[in-house]
């Protein structure tokens, strides 16, 4: 077979389909993804460890989120349970590489990528089991049922305190242990914050790539026919119940180790916090990025997760917002109010989210100085 | 048996404020087929409200401002977030709604504050004597006032002008356009009716404890509600309202002794799972519209 023609001096013409779904397949796509790497992995030798533990927390949401996009944004079934599974992949992290005491189970397995496999695993394992019950189901029903389980999972959280160590008290996240090192721990070389950083930011490259490679294939074209009109895709031969049960467990697999690298990263959870209010900020990231785009999870991530940081610098700015909870209009209560009017805002503005502005920068610029 | 029907007046009575909010969810679904989730916030607020102008124009009247005032705020809120999303998926509307109910309550909490409210109701914890049962007093009131706005709303949308127009745009928008109904006010108006519901719920639920800030999780029982009776329904969730009612009392009075393994919280969460259950069977709830779709 002939390799796909190229013609000197137009790099974007392209003469096969392989070639317009390359995982690269433009020029400036290839430069811009290359330093965006370049300065992840500089950023640790440029910025403070709590910056960097900031970033960290931002690169395990931003998997979380792409799971999510994978079941809300490609194949279409809406979620609210997204709490749930991070719970699941946060304690069977936790429960396999924690040592065993009194209080709390522990199987004493550090070595990262058995346990974060497992919670993996095991969150995908739930959610094929709730897939089923979300094949006979659409729309808004499907939502609040993924609903009602988030409030079921944080009940049997709060109640199986020998997993979860109980509300109030938590129990220590999973040990991060790769090669013999401990990452949570100084080392020689590098500070607990640093090594954490570089191994999120390896990872969520590992699990973007693996998704983009997965909604750019067979599958991802099926997703988005089920997504699109699931009748018309069964009626040219999409297996509905397959794929549906498959976004499930693919969105759930990338929960589960999100919730596990969370834990981590944070260092405590309270078993109620994995709640409504997670899944929600978990969709505001998939919308506000950018629904159905793998980039877009990733940016609306980082947006949702740095977001509190940027409104602690208001007070500095706005002096009528106080900094501690005590003055009229306090930073909580600003931060909590951008949150909804943003989620407001980015849904009526640009409905594609931050991957939407993108686009249209994009496109400005690539016909600059002629515009439409 | 006393412990029995002490369960079914407390079970009943709060149905019937799940009732009134799930009245409000299905009003706002019929016509705009979006579920709105600030109807926590809008029920908040109104309880909020109350408690501020009891004091001032007595309880009576402070519950007829609130839920005039809030009907009001809902209606705003519909003009000017929710209008330019008709026609959008309404997956993404649902999440507006979400947004704004974020912002409603961060709004409502900065006047709650650390301390419960009272909202200044008559009837405080006080018992009296039903069937050789002591009930308390707010739930026989709570049964009874739902029962009068339940009959009042169902004449409404049998018998007056308005009511045959709503019905009207929630079978078919564009035939009810072509009519010479104006839709957007036939919106306007439910998101109107289900805040002043969720007002007079808000009320309801602070009766006896008050308001403090995690008030609105209360409202979100009404989701199992009205997925249990049906989205389209409107019978379906005052049934639905009273069914979730009675199982979080009953499970609440009797799993103790029965099913002590599932936690002592369970009541809470019950009706999650009756509502998982019965989807099993019927996934379009009890008296909910099973769709018929064509390519």
């Amino acid at each position: 077979m002939k390799g796909p023609k190229t013609i000197k001096g137009r790099p974007e013409l392209y003469t096969s389909y392989a070639q317009d779904m390359a995982l690269l397949n433009t020029r400036p796509k290839r430069a811009w993804s290359l330093a965006l790497v370049v300065l992840a992995v500089l950023l640790p030798f440029l910025i403070t460890d709590d910056l960097l533990q900031l970033l960290a927390t931002g690169f395990v949401a931003a998997i979380g989120a792409i799971g999510l996009n994978i079941v809300t944004g490609y194949a279409g079934q809406v979620s609210l349970g997204h709490a749930f599974f991070l719970a699941i992949g946060a304690y069977t992290g936790a429960a396999l590489s924690g040592p065993e005491t009194g209080r709390v189970i522990g199987f004493g397995i550090t070595s990262l990528p058995v346990w974060l496999l497992a919670s993996g695993l095991v969150a995908a394992f739930f959610g094929v089991l709730v897939a089923p019950v979300a094949v006979r189901l659409r729309g808004l029903y499907l939502a609040i049922v993924t609903l009602g389980l988030v409030f079921l999972g944080e009940h049997v959280f709060r109640e199986w305190t020998s997993l979860t160590g109980g509300p109030g008290v938590g129990r220590p996240a999973a040990i991060p242990e790769l090669f013999g090192v401990r990452l949570d721990r100084n080392n020689a070389m590098f500070t607990a914050a640093q090594q954490l950083y570089l191994v999120m930011f390896v990872l969520l490259v590992i699990f973007g790539v693996l998704a983009r490679n997965l909604v750019r294939s067979r599958v991802g074209r099926a997703f988005a026919a089920v997504r699109d009109r699931d009748l018309a895709a069964s009626v040219i031969g999409v297996d509905l119940t397959k794929y549906k049960v498959l976004a499930f467990a693919v969105s759930s697999f990338y929960a589960g180790v999100a919730g596990a690298l969370l834990f981590v990263v944070n260092g405590f959870f309270d078993p109620g916090s994995f709640n409504l209010l997670l899944s929600v900020q978990y969709i505001a990231m998939v919308l506000i990025g950018g629904a159905g785009t793998i980039s877009g999870a990733i940016m609306g991530a980082l947006f949702i997760t740095l977001l509190p940081r940027i409104t602690r610098e208001l007070p500095a700015v706005l002096p009528f917002i106080s900094g501690d909870a005590t003055g009229a209009v306090t930073v909580f209560q600003v931060e909590a109010v951008l949150y909804g009017v943003l989620i407001i805002v980015f849904l009526i503005v640009e409905p594609r989210g931050l991957f939407g502005i993108w686009v249209r920068v994009r496109n400005y610029w690539r016909t600059w100085p002629f515009s439409y | 048996m006393d412990e029995f029907l002490q369960s079914l007046i407390r079970g009943l009575g709060t149905g019937s404020i799940y009732s009134l909010l799930a009245l409000g969810f299905v009003i706002i679904y019929k016509s705009t087929q979006v579920i709105s989730f600030a109807q926590p916030a809008f029920m908040l607020a109104g309880a909020v409200l109350v408690s501020y102008l009891a004091p001032v124009v007595s309880f009576f009247g402070a519950v007829l401002v609130a839920a005039v005032v809030i009907a009001v705020l809902a209606l705003g809120v519909e003009r000017t977030v929710l209008r330019p999303m008709v026609g959008k998926p309404v997956f993404v509307v649902a999440i507006i709604t979400i947004g704004v109910d974020v912002v409603v309550r961060v709004v409502t909490n900065a006047f709650i504050g650390l301390d419960v409210r009272q909202v200044g109701d008559p009837w405080g914890l006080t018992t009296m004597s039903f069937l050789g049962a002591e009930v308390q007093q707010r739930y026989l009131v709570m049964i009874g006032t739902t029962a009068v706005v339940t009959t009042a709303l169902f004449l409404f949308f049998r018998y007056s002008r308005i009511g045959l127009a709503m019905r009207a745009v929630a079978y078919d928008q564009e035939v009810a356009l072509a009519q010479g109904i104006s839709v957007g006010s036939v919106f306007a108006l439910s998101w109107a009716l289900a805040g002043g519901l969720a007002a007079l719920a808000g009320v309801f639920v602070a009766t006896g404890a008050g308001v403090d800030q995690q008030l609105w999780i209360v409202a979100l029982k009404a989701l199992p509600a009205i997925i249990l009776g049906g989205l389209e329904s409107l019978g379906g969730a005052v049934v639905g309202g009273l069914a979730v009612g009675i199982v979080e009392s009953f499970f609440g009075t009797y799993q103790g002794d029965f099913a002590p393994w599932l936690g002592p919280n369970f009541a809470l969460v019950a009706p999650y799972a009756l509502m998982l259950l019965v989807l099993l069977v019927r996934p379009y709830g009890l008296f909910g519209k099973k769709e018929v779709e064509r390519l």
